[in-house]
């Protein structure tokens, strides 16, 4: 995206390193042309294709979260939906507290954030598949403890205050804004996390987790600062649900049905890629889009081939993209490629 | 006497649980798989007692002499195609693939048998129950369901012990190249393993239709439970499950006669006490985690 080319010769100049594998000019004005469209949607677009836009802004920040915890940091969590719950119920509580439901999105996310440091200690005794069980448990236990408190409208749910007094285009708008700027934040955020040192340490554990370890690599440490940032980001997409579906109720926001679709989006996408969870945010969305009519079959069809791709192709559509042209649009590795010897 | 009562209705649940976990306990202890379908198929076993056996003039009480040795077949079937080829990629992709499937045929039950209720008819026998003491009812079908989970649990530990397979077994979990060097073929192993898992499941999903309701979104909730049973007694224990699942029905029936809101919340608290406490379970070995 930026000034991506840092193009480093060993001392030999027998190899390059370098992040792209094209001139990074181009992705940053293709990206540059895309957030000014997607800024400017509302006002262009009609207010159902910007309501779908705002679902599938929904979609891609959880995709992207689940994607860093499974695609680079090994973790697969069935409970992501805990904290996409706990961020709508955060920006509840705050927006009944008299805060501005737009200023709590932030809030919200910090909220996640604390709660998630403690869940780490009690989730990372568990590995592998019993890891997975721990966080559903965990989803289900935060969905039956908000369901007990009754000034949070208890089972039942409550409608979100603060949003009453502005127009219905106005919340339509500020509400899409809100959404678009935190997809945008999450993905970026992303992609420059991985491009710092978490990045560098997180794909050594992928490649070999004992070699990482034997290297000083914090693999727990690491981890744990993954689990952290995927709750806050999830929470955030709670906060933005909650301002665009504002009847906040324990089985709509802590749905199991996040984790589904977080979990296919990015498989078939392409775990361990940023452009991977988005990709599969677009098929799920032109599939739910053109199965609509026909109830729950998006889904059948979605899962049935999210585990054909888990099967037969476990890099994902992207991946395989890359696999076979070499190109990435947001590089967060490094290209090894010789040089002409002497 | 009413506490009495909440400790055998527990027991009585934690009987449940235990058949529902003893071949999510197998597959995991054999196969080193986590199937997060598990709780799916006990309930399309449900259906499939509901609404196919009467076809074959069965009465639904029976249906499970059909649908078990089905669903072991089904559980072979399934081992040697789907299941094993995501064991042959990693760990990552089993949980994947089982989670797709989940989805897949929880959605494909909505779709075709709605999300209305269902049981398994098994006539008056549901109403019928010992009445020991004043205030003390155990019913027939719990009594029968707990039973079946203890005999199947031994069943279980005699085959381990004293056949030839179940050694086999044994061997292939213990070390499977080991095993294969000495010429067991491991994937057939994995395939009985998955038979009797699914075998055990099918059980599970009829007894539950016969204790309550069902629904398509029945499978989640009692997976969550089976785990919850396993953690609890000890990943790779047998018996240990049983005490799990007692522990958890007892620590259900403790929340829910504070509050029936409280029923699950307790048992999830008991599973996350064990787990901060004792995170290899009351009889596992701490190995078993690694």
């Amino acid at each position: 995206m930026s000034t991506t080319n840092n193009a480093a010769l060993d001392q030999n100049g027998l190899i390059a390193v370098r992040r792209s594998t094209h001139s990074p000019i181009f992705t940053l004005v293709g990206a540059l042309i895309l957030v000014v469209i997607l800024t400017a949607a509302p006002w262009i677009v009609p207010a159902e294709i910007a309501t779908t836009l705002m679902n599938f802004f929904i979609l891609v920040i959880m995709a992207t979260m689940w994607n860093l915890l499974a695609g680079y940091a090994g973790m697969i969590s069935i409970g992501q939906q805990a904290f996409v719950g706990l961020g709508a119920y955060a920006t509840l509580y705050f927006a009944l507290k008299g805060v501005n439901p737009f200023v709590t999105i932030p809030l919200s996310a910090l909220v996640c954030a604390v709660i998630a440091v403690p869940v780490t200690y009690l989730v990372f005794r568990l590995r592998g598949g019993y890891f997975s069980i721990a966080t559903w448990v965990i989803a289900d236990t935060a969905m039956l403890i908000i369901g007990t408190i009754a000034v949070l409208g208890g089972g039942t749910g409550r409608l979100m205050p603060g949003l009453q007094n502005l127009s219905p285009s106005e919340t339509a708008h500020y509400s899409y804004l809100a959404t678009w700027i935190v997809a945008l934040v999450v993905v970026v955020g992303t992609y420059y996390l991985l491009r710092s040192r978490l990045g560098l340490v997180l794909a050594s554990i992928r490649d070999n987790e004992v070699a990482a370890r034997s290297a000083g690599a914090n693999v727990r440490s690491a981890r744990r600062i993954v689990f952290v940032v995927a709750a806050a980001g999830c929470g955030a997409a709670g906060a933005v649900l909650a301002i665009s579906q504002p009847f906040i109720q324990p089985t709509n926001e802590f749905n199991m049905q996040w984790a589904a679709e977080m979990l296919f989006v990015s498989m078939i996408g392409g775990l361990g890629t940023i452009e991977g969870p988005i990709i599969g945010s677009i098929i799920f969305f032109v599939l739910q889009q053109t199965l609509q009519q026909q109830g729950v079959w998006y889904l059948i069809i979605f899962g049935t081939f999210a585990v054909a791709i888990a099967l037969w192709q476990p890099r994902g559509l992207w991946g395989a993209f890359r696999d076979r042209f070499h190109t990435e649009l947001l590089p967060v590795g490094h290209w090894v490629r010789e040089t002409k010897a002497e | 006497m009413i506490w009495l009562n909440v400790i055998i209705q527990g027991v009585l649940l934690g009987g449940f649980y235990a058949l529902f976990a003893c071949g999510l306990s197998l597959m995991f202890g054999v196969l080193k798989v986590i199937n997060l379908a598990h709780g799916d198929m006990a309930v399309v076993a449900a259906y499939v007692a509901v609404f196919l056996t009467p076809h074959l003039h069965i009465p639904e009480v029976w249906s499970f002499l059909i649908v078990v040795p089905i669903f072991g077949l089904i559980g072979y079937v399934l081992q040697r195609t789907l299941i094993q080829k995501s064991i042959d990629r990693d760990p990552f992709t089993t949980l994947l693939v089982t989670f797709g499937l989940s989805v897949v045929i929880e959605n494909l039950l909505l779709e075709v048998y709605t999300a209305n209720g269902q049981t398994v008819n098994i006539g008056a026998l549901i109403t019928k129950s010992w009445h020991p003491a004043s205030i003390i009812y155990i019913s027939y079908v719990s009594l029968a369901v707990l039973a079946a989970a203890v005999i199947v649990l031994a069943l279980l530990q005699l085959f381990l012990s004293y056949t030839g397979t179940g050694r086999l077994v044994r061997a292939v979990a213990d070390d499977r190249e080991a095993a294969q060097l000495s010429g067991a073929n491991y994937r057939h192993i994995f395939g009985i393993a998955a038979a009797i898992a699914f075998a055990t499941v099918a059980m599970a999903g009829i007894a539950f239709g016969m204790m309550t309701q069902f629904a398509p979104t029945s499978g989640g909730v009692n997976l969550l439970f089976a785990f919850e049973a396993v953690v609890i007694g000890g990943i790779g224990s047998l018996w240990g499950t049983l005490v799990g699942g007692i522990a958890l029905g007892v620590a259900q029936q403790f929340g829910a006669h504070l509050n029936p809101q409280y029923q699950v919340l307790a048992g999830n608290l008991l599973f996350l006490v064990v787990l901060a406490i004792r995170p290899q379970g009351l009889f596992g070995k701490r190995t078993a985690l690694l």
